[in-house]
Parts: structure tokens; sequence; C-alpha cells
């Protein structure tokens, strides 16, 4: 399925009228609205996601585009009061809908945070855990899925000795990797990355910039970064977010050299935000 | 400096190097009687003087305790062996007194064990409801009920408990009544609140992210819980079962009107007994001061101490091992 949607009014005809393109997309959003309570922090935006790439979110602190990301694999759902409208299609399916078991979703959209965020257990257990909740029982299986994540995120030479050694007792730069290790065992197909470097060291956060460009081949992923630099490394396309809305969507590169809207070079070069 | 020996650009500023040109430095920062912190000594010495009363007092109770604990080993001849473990206990036959206490040893210990059997897991389960489950009305409801739990009187817990569970037990489950079986719902119920509240503690000092983080993976609520939250908390939540269980040995009022308080070793949980502080206010007012019964009271006092001590040690190793 090669195919992506033009904007229409309706939202049925949205689903249906795809045309044929070149980039096969894995996320549509339409129309994404974000509440927290009675505050609005996300106002409709609409963006595809391309398959296989990087898309970058950047934007000042409090413009929605972290709000945007957890809605993506529904984390949302964890704070009180806050609620979605809109659509995010998934193969055709709107991962907003009440219907959506978010416990399997989860499975399929995977997120790494700001903070590396290990559990208190061993590296092996760190990675077996979800594992172990999707029915996986059989050791080698585990052992086999541990070698390969491990080995996905360049982590496994690190620590391919001490599997069995507390993962608090990792650097934060290998923390973190861990943390996409173990997101990677889950075999996601989207993985949502919360600026997952910008509490990383800068050997640390090259390393990491390195996997997440490695993994591109195997998964679609999103980051949101206050890295403007991070941004136009990685990134394949990159949305600028400002109070909620989103300001410009374009590939990466015509965004840094010459993008179409005032605010969004504004904010590259610094001018504020 | 250079600034202000030119008057000067604004009013303040004018007025702001005056100040300072009236008093020179040396006045103003070296220590002199004139600056001398006066209040930061008094501030000082009164609460050094607070930490010394309050250590002293603890340990002339574990010097006094220890001292009278001690003398029926030392001065009335009571063997320690046939006090830890004989349990006959019958200290006012003239002709051949015994001394074996282990009957009340045995019964504080099993109160307290089972009691925090009960209390544990409805503390534990009580905490994760409130700061997992139903984080806002959960709280709203089951906090000011912890509350009014710790704040109800322990001779009105044994007044219930005389009144109600006794004869409940006595009629659906047997025996007397007065029981193990009574003292230790008793208990459990007194010890509670204080499970709960410091479980909630523990659980709610978890950092968010690790509940992120399981969730992200897909894991469910009841998954992330017991396989992340649970283990995390897990030195925070011993030392509440300690802690309660702490309470319970050293509760002596509400236990006393519905263990029965008789000298016997018990064979069952139905059978009446006794604990090491029913016995010690039952018997101290009719046995005078310095006799062998009485010293011999003391030293159930020292073990009850030395007991506290080593749930102290037990919290203190537990919260040591906090990695969080």
């Amino acid at each position: 399925m090669v195919t992506t949607y033009l904007e229409k009014e309706s939202t049925e005809q949205t689903i249906q009228t795809t045309v044929q393109l070149h980039m096969e997309h894995i996320l549509k959003v339409h129309n994404l609205e974000i509440f927290y309570g009675e505050k609005r922090a996300v106002n409709g935006i609409s963006m595809d996601i391309e398959k296989n790439s990087i898309t970058a979110l950047i934007g000042p602190s409090g413009c929605g585009k972290s709000t945007f990301l957890r809605s993506v694999n529904r984390m949302n759902d964890l704070i009180p009061g806050a609620r979605a409208q809109g659509e995010i299609i998934y193969e055709d399916l709107n991962i907003l809908s009440k219907q959506i078991n978010v416990v399997a979703l989860r499975k399929e959209i995977g997120m790494v945070f700001q903070k590396p965020n290990p559990f208190p257990k061993s590296i092996y257990e760190n990675i077996t855990h979800a594992l172990k909740f999707s029915g996986l029982k059989k050791k080698s299986q585990l052992d086999e899925l541990v070698e390969e994540s491990l080995q996905k995120a360049a982590l496994w030479d690190e620590v391919k000795d001490r599997l069995h050694k507390s993962a608090l007792s990792l650097s934060g730069g290998q923390q973190q990797r861990l943390c996409i290790a173990r997101t990677i065992a889950m075999k996601p197909t989207v993985m949502l990355l919360d600026e997952p470097s910008s509490a990383l060291d800068p050997i640390s956060n090259a390393k990491v910039e390195d996997l997440i460009v490695e993994l591109k081949k195997d998964y679609s992923i999103i980051i949101v970064t206050h890295n403007m630099q991070q941004a136009s490394r990685i990134s394949d396309k990159t949305a600028f977010f400002l109070s909620g809305d989103l300001i410009e969507y374009d590939a990466t590169e015509k965004i840094f050299t010459n993008p179409s809207v005032k605010k969004t070079e504004e904010y590259i070069s610094g001018r504020f935000g | 400096m250079q600034i202000c020996i030119y008057p000067i650009m604004t009013y303040f500023r004018g007025v702001w190097c005056i100040m300072e040109k009236i008093i020179p430095a040396k006045e103003r920062l070296i220590k002199s009687s004139k600056n001398r912190m006066d209040g930061e000594l008094r501030g000082k010495i009164l609460v050094i003087l607070c930490a010394v009363i309050m250590i002293s007092a603890t340990i002339s109770i574990t010097i006094f305790l220890g001292t009278k604990g001690l003398q029926s080993f030392i001065k009335n001849g009571v063997s320690l062996i046939e006090f830890l473990t004989s349990t006959h206990w019958n200290p006012t036959n003239q002709a051949n007194p015994e001394y074996g206490a282990l009957p009340f040893i045995f019964g504080s210990f099993a109160v307290t064990f089972l009691a925090a059997l009960i209390a544990a897991p409805l503390g534990i389960g009580a905490a994760i409801f409130m700061t997992e489950i139903a984080p806002s009305w959960g709280r709203k409801i089951l906090q000011p009920v912890v509350e009014l739990l710790v704040g109800i009187p322990s001779v009105v817990y044994g007044f219930i408990g005389l009144t109600v569970l006794v004869p409940f037990v006595r009629a659906h489950v047997g025996g007397l009544g007065f029981s193990l079986l009574s003292g230790m719902i008793v208990l459990s119920v007194m010890i509670l609140p204080t499970i709960t509240s410091i479980a909630t503690d523990a659980m709610g000092s978890l950092p968010k992210y690790l509940r992120e983080g399981s969730y992200a993976l897909g894991a469910t609520r009841w998954q992330t819980i017991r396989k992340v939250l649970i283990p995390a908390a897990l030195p925070g939540l011993l030392t509440a079962v300690v802690l309660g269980m702490a309470r319970a040995f050293g509760e002596a009022l509400a236990v006393q009107m519905v263990i029965g308080n008789v000298r016997n070793l018990p064979s069952s949980i139905l059978d009446a007994s006794a604990t090491l502080t029913t016995i010690i206010t039952l018997n101290m007012g009719h046995t005078t001061y310095g006799s062998v019964e009485n010293n011999t009271l003391w030293s159930m006092g020292l073990i009850l101490l030395v007991m506290s001590f080593a749930f102290i040690l037990l919290i203190r190793y537990l919260s040591s091992r906090r990695k969080l």
C-alpha cells in the first residue's frame, strides 16, 4: 500500500480518499485536539508521518509537541482530565477510539522518555520484563531476544558480561540505550522518543543519535527534541509547533534552510523560544 | 568604590554610597562584641538542649531498665534459661516459685505476627488503591478513615473488642472468646493505619517515570503494580509492616482486655493467652517493689526494649536498601 491522503472536510471521506504517492505513511493525524481539563494544549493539527523515517518535532517548551507525542500511544490516558479529539489513523484504525486496547497499542507503538527510566532490576530483566507480560516464557527465546535487542541498541558489547547486574549501575547514556533496547524487544512498528538524549552528555548523545538513525531501517520514529542541531542532523521531516499549533511541517532540509513561515525561521535562528 | 567618591547619578545610588562610607568594612564584617550573633547562639543552645534532654532520657531509661531487668537474674538468682524457656509461671508459690516467661514471650510474638499477617495485606492493598487505582477519590475517602483510626484511643479498641468481638468469637468460632484470635483482630485494626499510611508514602514516592516506563511497554496496570511498583517499593513496604509490628508488640491495654491473660502456652488460636505487656500491666500494681516477682516484670520490660531495638535495627537495614 503506497498511499497518502488529501485533506478533506469530512473525516469519513478522508479515510477513503487516498492518492498514490512515493512515500508510505504509517500514521495520519487529522484535526487532532488535545485538552487538559478545560485547557486546550493542541489545536487541531493534521500531519502524516512517513514510514521508516525520522520525524522531528521542535518548538519551545509548552508548545504541545510532547503532548502530541504522548497521544500517539495513548500515554495521556494516564493523566487525569486529559482527552483527545480528532483522529490518528494507524493501519486504517483511529487509535484514539475508545475501542482501542491501549495495552496492545503500546506494544506496537513504543516510547522512550527524556529521563532514562530503567526498572530497578537487572539489565536482563529490564528487557524480559515486558516480554514476559506478552506471554513469552521460554528462556532460550528470551535470551535470544535480549541479545538481539541489545545488539540493535548498540549496547551488547558493553553489557554482555554483566547482564544480571542492576541496570542502575549503568551510565546515563547506557541506561537510555537500555530503555531503547527494551522498547525494541517488543518489536514495535513506531517508536516515540521524547527528548531521548537531552539528559545525556555529548558523547552519549552522539551514540544515541547514531542509534536512532540506525533504527530508521526497521522502525518509524517520531522524536521530540529541543536540540536544533539534533533535529537537522538526524531527521527526515521536521514539524515546528508553537502554542499548540502546527506552524510548519516539511522536509528537514527545507525547514532548516528555507522555511516558508517567518515564525519558523525566527525560532530556528534562535530569535525566540 | 571608585564611583562613590563622585556624587552621583541617582539619588538612591547616592544614599547607598553614603551609608557605605559611614560604616567601614572592618566594622561591618569583622566579628566583634557589637555584631556578635547573640540570637544565633541562643537558638543554638536551645535546640542543643532539646536534643540533649531527649538523648539523655532515652539513655537513662535504657540503663534503668537494663539494671532493673537484670536484677532478677543477678541478685535473685532466677535462671535466664528458665526465664526464657520454661512454660511454668508461678512466682507466688512460696515453696517452689517458678519463673518461666515463655508463654508470655510466645504470646507477644504470636499476636504480633498474626496481627501483621492480617494488617499487612490490607494496609498495603489500601495503599495501592490510594496511590494507583483511585488517587483522587480513593484517597479522599481513605485518608480521613486512616487518620480517624489512629486517633481512637487503645482503651476504646479494647472496649469494643471486649463487648463485640469476644462474644462474637465465643458464639461463632468457639472457645471462651478471650483468645489469641481476638487479640490479633483488635491489634490488626490498631496497626492498620500505621501500615497504610507508611505504605502509601512508600508507593507515592515512587518516581512517575517508573510507571510510565512500564505502561509504555504495553504492561497493564496490574502487571505494572505487581512487577514494577511493589518490588521497587518493597523496602518501604516492609518498613511499614515492621513499624506496625513494633506497635503491636508494645500494645498493652487493648490486648489485655480481650486476650484472657492466662499463664499457659496456648495450643490453638482460640485459646486464651497473655503477652509480656499484659502481664506487666496486670501485676505491677500488686507486687512489692524489689521483690523477685516485681524484678521479673522488669525483666519482661527489658525484653520489650530489646525487641524494640531489634525492630529499629530492622527498619534501618530496610531503609538502607532503598534504591530509588
